[in-house]
């Protein structure tokens, strides 16, 4: 019932500020961070009432909070929910990386209420996919999250937005039905007919058919792919986050992105283990292409959002490596392998604070420049230290620094990997420096040298002008400017952007120095999940 | 399966007919005496007998299956469905219709059609016979032809005759195809067909079979024989759109899953591929012609052509799986509600044609867009509305009938359907004016403030429109339970 009451409490906020057409925007900003606010109450409460169990515990036993009731009996689909050590972790993140966002916007000019509401059904939609034992429930949410953010990047992005909005949706669909068809494939194939997932990965099916097994695996792992995403099914990621808003970008790269990695070691695991274990190369080597893919073409990127997106590539990259290992049981021991799987889960929580920050960040370059290429920015530390701080400590966190939680991930990713696929491990080793790189670059152009920024904000019709822009103060100490008339503008990152992007870097900081306090919940789950592979 | 009966105890069987032909008939007596302002006496004489019908329908619904009148009149779950979705959709129709029919001098006689069409559509469900077919093809084309010239403009008068024409044809190929499948078999009950056709003679079966599919195919708007559905759609007035393209298509499929079910179950010709190929055709030809529409009726006529090509997906697995009936009535349910939804989005702004136009008209009124949202997103089938549920039992009962290819089709299809879908949703929703806090004042239902805005919408469809959209995501979120209301166990 609390759980219940998690996932649909932001749907009701929504509600009610869609019902209250008086409400001003401040008040349904408002009420939106309250949601918020109460929504990871509750998730805390969940987290510390959750006992995590010790051995494997974890996706078809020890499940808290659970509600289990028919809705379509024809089929045996039902409303079936959960928490594991998988899911509570994601869950958690989807609290901090919604509540950030709402913080980030408290001062969002255009349309708020409607935008409030809308992340607050987007919250609810992600809730409910992490928290789903139902393949058609799953789906559900799963589907729901794409609509959801179609219109958050198409009423609330910039540049070409509407083209942008349309291509996430229609890739990201076409994922989402081959989804559909895979979960289809696995109702049909299993002995008792049910989209339970619990009852399937009791009893995996089609395990006797390996061609059925492959095939379903596919249509699965195409789906969760182009979520993830992955090589080759990435390319509609940089556009949808270049001209999402900047807590579009956040939400999209924090958790929705992570909905594909769940899917992997939620459903495809420990449901078709089988063929898991007979693709489970194919896993890696697009894992390692991912890596090295993501992390060569970030380098190459004039915008400071495309080169954050394609960092994302690179780092579920990472995911699909540490999963991929898990699979290969021949050739590798069940600690490695638990190992592997830990790091990958790890890695989804880690990328999802860190690069939401980053992300969170770029909206600051958005806002005070209308543009995101590098070449127009530079020397921001000065003006603007705190922003330059923030975008250090996220971008050394997400290089991989020791005491962030990346470390602790990848650390765990190569060494779970390294006695399974020895070379590709290596291979993905050479991802980290070249991101360590890019990285650097990147603080190097925006950070330092002269101080520039863009001399003239671009006209652009869609976007209202923004409250900031009228009320830019010179607080930002522009002594040594080289265009001063626009310099003038660069102030700080202000009261609720800091509130929104320091939590997230403090958690980054705190499960790199403390990984314990998450791997505690993740690593019976992670057990499980490997031995529920090696069947 | 079957209780034969014949003669006077079978009449309770067929009460929710008998209402909506009492409906029609009283309709017709009353508009006599009714002076032309107040005929909406008739309107709610109508939505009565729909009514009454329904609740009949539904208090047979869980009755055992029986055939009644020596096997001709079948009443089943598919029956019962139909009965149910079609009385119910009439008596929104009528509503829907009335703002543009009300004080015409022939307003009686639409109300009165429309019921005789519904009639003849239940006919089609229910028909155990190949004659019964026959008749009841005609009683639900003959009034729609009447209907779909309703206004006698120019644009309705063609749509007509190419409707009337290719109704004619068709019904020749039908007679054809019947008389066929007689002289193989010598009988005309489903039942007897089932056991005798087998040993005939391919070639006159595949005559016979051809025939008569294309009967049904031309009443659902299938390809190859949907040319009249765009013409029609885009000719006639929104409301009798939604009528054309809703009601006589869900007698249609349902026609056809019975005759795939029981009398071609065990042909030696292979029936499912063919329907199996109409289907992708239907699916494939609607999304392409689609695409380039922007004129919203032709481009909601063309999505409906590839709604039935997913429909007629589980008419190819009638006979071969269980799953089948259930995935039938929930789409048909989920198709007749979100379809009559996205046209009442039509009918709201009876002056907009193209979706430009359409966008500007319904300018601010948000509720609209968002109801729009839910239809058309919900003819995607995307959850959790009730065409979802309904496209995921379709997809689940086509594969477990061996036809995964079909499966990987329509799911393409769906993919390529969302684009021209999104062609409507987007200027709809990012038309409305982006100036910030005034837009968030100025929002409110669209059915109440239309009255004091320049862009004129019309309350009654509106009303329709936020209806079919509430109805359509509770039918998707309580499937389970109207389910285990409509399929006893």
């Amino acid at each position: 019932m609390l759980l219940t009451v998690v996932i649909f409490l932001p749907l009701l906020a929504a509600a009610v500020l869609l019902a209250a057409p008086r409400l001003g925007g401040r008040t349904a900003i408002g009420v939106w961070v309250a949601a918020a606010a109460a929504d990871l109450a509750l998730i805390g409460w969940m987290w510390w009432r959750f006992d995590p169990g010790s051995g494997t515990s974890g996706v078809v036993d020890g499940l808290a909070y659970e509600v289990d009731l028919q809705w379509i009996p024809t089929v045996d689909a039902g409303y079936h929910i959960g928490v594991d050590g998988l899911s509570l972790p994601l869950l958690a993140l989807t609290g901090v990386l919604f509540l950030a966002c709402a913080v980030y916007s408290l001062r969002e000019p255009d349309r708020p209420r409607t935008y409030a509401a809308l992340f607050l059904f987007l919250q609810t939609a992600c809730l409910g996919t992490f928290a789903s034992l139902d393949l058609i429930l799953f789906f559900v949410f799963f589907d729901l999250t794409i609509v959801g953010m179609y219109f958050v990047i198409a009423g609330w992005g910039h540049g070409n937005a509407r083209r942008s909005a349309l291509k996430f949706f229609l890739y990201t669909f076409i994922g989402s039905l081959a989804l559909l068809i895979g979960f289809i494939g696995l109702f049909l194939g299993s002995d008792e007919r049910t989209f339970d997932m619990v009852a399937l990965a009791e009893n995996p099916p089609l395990a006797d058919s390996p061609l059925a097994g492959g095939l379903v695996l596919l249509a699965i792992g195409l789906g969760l792919a182009v979520k993830t995403p992955l090589f080759p099914f990435h390319t509609w990621l940089p556009d949808a986050h270049t001209d999402a808003p900047a807590a579009g970008s956040a939400v999209l790269a924090g958790i929705l992105l992570k909905l594909g990695t769940y899917g992997f070691v939620r459903i495809a695991m420990p449901i078709l283990p089988d063929a898991w274990q007979r693709w489970a190369m194919v896993a890696v080597v697009v894992g390692v292409i991912s890596v090295l893919w993501g992390a060569f073409v970030a380098l190459a990127q004039t915008d400071v959002k495309r080169m954050i997106a394609y960092t994302s590539v690179n780092h579920m990259g990472y995911v699909l490596l540490g999963l991929g290992a898990a699979g290969l049981v021949a050739s590798a021991d069940e600690g490695a392998r638990t190992v592997a799987t830990v790091g990958a889960m790890y890695q989804m929580v880690s990328h999802g604070l860190l690069t939401g920050a980053l992300f969170l960040l770029s909206g600051w370059l958005w806002s005070h420049g209308h543009t995101y290429a590098f070449d127009r920015w530079g020397g921001l530390a000065r003006p603007a230290p705190v922003f330059a701080a923030c975008l250090a400590i996220a971008a050394f966190g997400s290089l991989g620094l020791p005491g962030f939680s990346g470390f602790i991930a990848e650390f765990q990713v190569f060494t779970g990997a390294l006695q399974a696929t020895p070379i590709a491990t290596v291979i993905a080793v050479v991802g980290i420096l070249v991101t360590a790189g890019l990285f650097l670059l990147a603080l190097q152009r925006l950070l330092t040298g002269d101080t520039t920024a863009p001399s003239e904000v671009p006209s652009d019709g869609d976007l209202p002008a923004r409250a900031d822009e009228q009320l830019s103060g010179g607080d930002g100490g522009a002594a040594t400017a080289v265009r001063p008339r626009t310099v003038t503008r660069i102030r700080d990152l202000r009261g609720h952007e800091m509130a929104a992007i320091v939590p997230l870097l403090a958690l980054a900081l705190v499960l790199g120095l403390l990984p314990r306090v998450l791997l505690d919940v993740l690593e019976p789950a992670a057990a499980a999940v490997v031995e529920l592979v090696a069947r | 399966m079957t209780g034969m009966s014949g003669g006077g105890e079978a009449w309770p069987a067929l009460l929710p007919e008998a209402l909506l032909l009492l409906g029609a008939v009283g309709g017709l007596l009353l508009g006599l005496w009714t002076p032309q302002q107040r005929q909406w006496r008739v309107r709610l004489l109508v939505t009565a007998a729909c009514l009454a019908s329904a609740v009949a329908a539904a208090i047979a619904l869980p009755e055992p299956a029986e055939r009644v009148f020596e096997g001709t009149w079948v009443v089943d779950t598919t029956t019962g469905v139909v009965r149910l979705v079609v009385a119910l959709g009439v008596a929104v129709l009528v509503w829907l219709a009335a703002p543009s029919v009300a004080g015409h001098p022939r307003e009686t006689e639409a109300y009165v059609l429309m019921l005789l069409g519904a009639l003849g559509t239940i006919g089609l469900a229910a028909s155990g016979d190949l004659l019964l077919l026959v008749a009841a093809y005609l009683l639900a084309s003959v009034p729609l032809y009447a209907l779909a010239g309703f206004a006698k403009d120019s644009a309705g008068t063609e749509a007509t005759m190419k409707y009337y024409l290719m109704g004619a044809f068709v019904g020749v190929l039908l007679l054809v195809g019947v008389a066929a499948l007689v002289l193989a078999s010598g009988t005309t009950g489903y039942l007897e067909l089932a056991d005798l056709l087998p040993e005939a003679s391919p070639a006159l079966l595949a005559l016979g079979v051809l025939g008569v599919l294309a009967g049904v195919a031309f009443k659902a708007g299938a390809v190859p024989v949907h040319f009249w559905v765009p013409d029609v759609t885009a000719g006639t007035t929104p409301p009798m759109a939604a009528y054309i393209t809703t009601i006589p298509k869900i007698g249609a499929v349902a026609a056809a899953f019975r005759l795939v079910a029981e009398p071609f179950a065990d042909l030696p010709l292979d029936v499912p591929l063919l329907v199996a190929v109409i289907a992708t055709a239907s699916m494939t030809l609607g999304n392409l012609a689609a695409f380039a529409q922007t004129d919203v009726l032709r481009l909601l006529a063309y999505s409906t052509v590839s709604q039935v090509g997913y429909l007629f997906m589980v008419v190819a697995v009638a006979a071969r799986t269980d799953l089948a009936v259930p995935a039938l009535a929930v789409y048909l349910a989920g198709y007749a509600v979100t379809n009559i939804g996205a046209f009442a989005a039509v009918a709201a702004a009876p002056a907009a044609r193209t979706i430009t136009d359409w966008a500007t008209a319904v300018g601010r009124h948000r509720w609209i867009v968002v109801s729009l949202v839910v239809c058309l997103l919900g003819l995607v089938g995307t959850p959790p509305t009730a065409v979802f549920v309904g496209k995921l039992a379709v997809f689940t009962a086509a594969w477990d009938g061996a036809l995964a290819w079909l499966v990987v089709v329509a799911a393409i299809n769906t993919v390529a359907s969302l684009f021209y879908y999104l062609r409507w949703i987007a200027p709809g929703f990012a038309g409305v004016p982006a100036t910030p806090g005034g837009a968030e004042a100025a929002t409110g239902s669209g059915a109440r403030t239309a009255a004091g805005t320049a862009q004129r919408t019309e309350p009654v469809p509106v009303g329709v429109l936020h209806g079919a959209a509430v109805v359509s995501v509770l039918l998707g979120l309580g499937a389970g339970s109207w389910l285990a209301f409509a399929l006893p166990s």
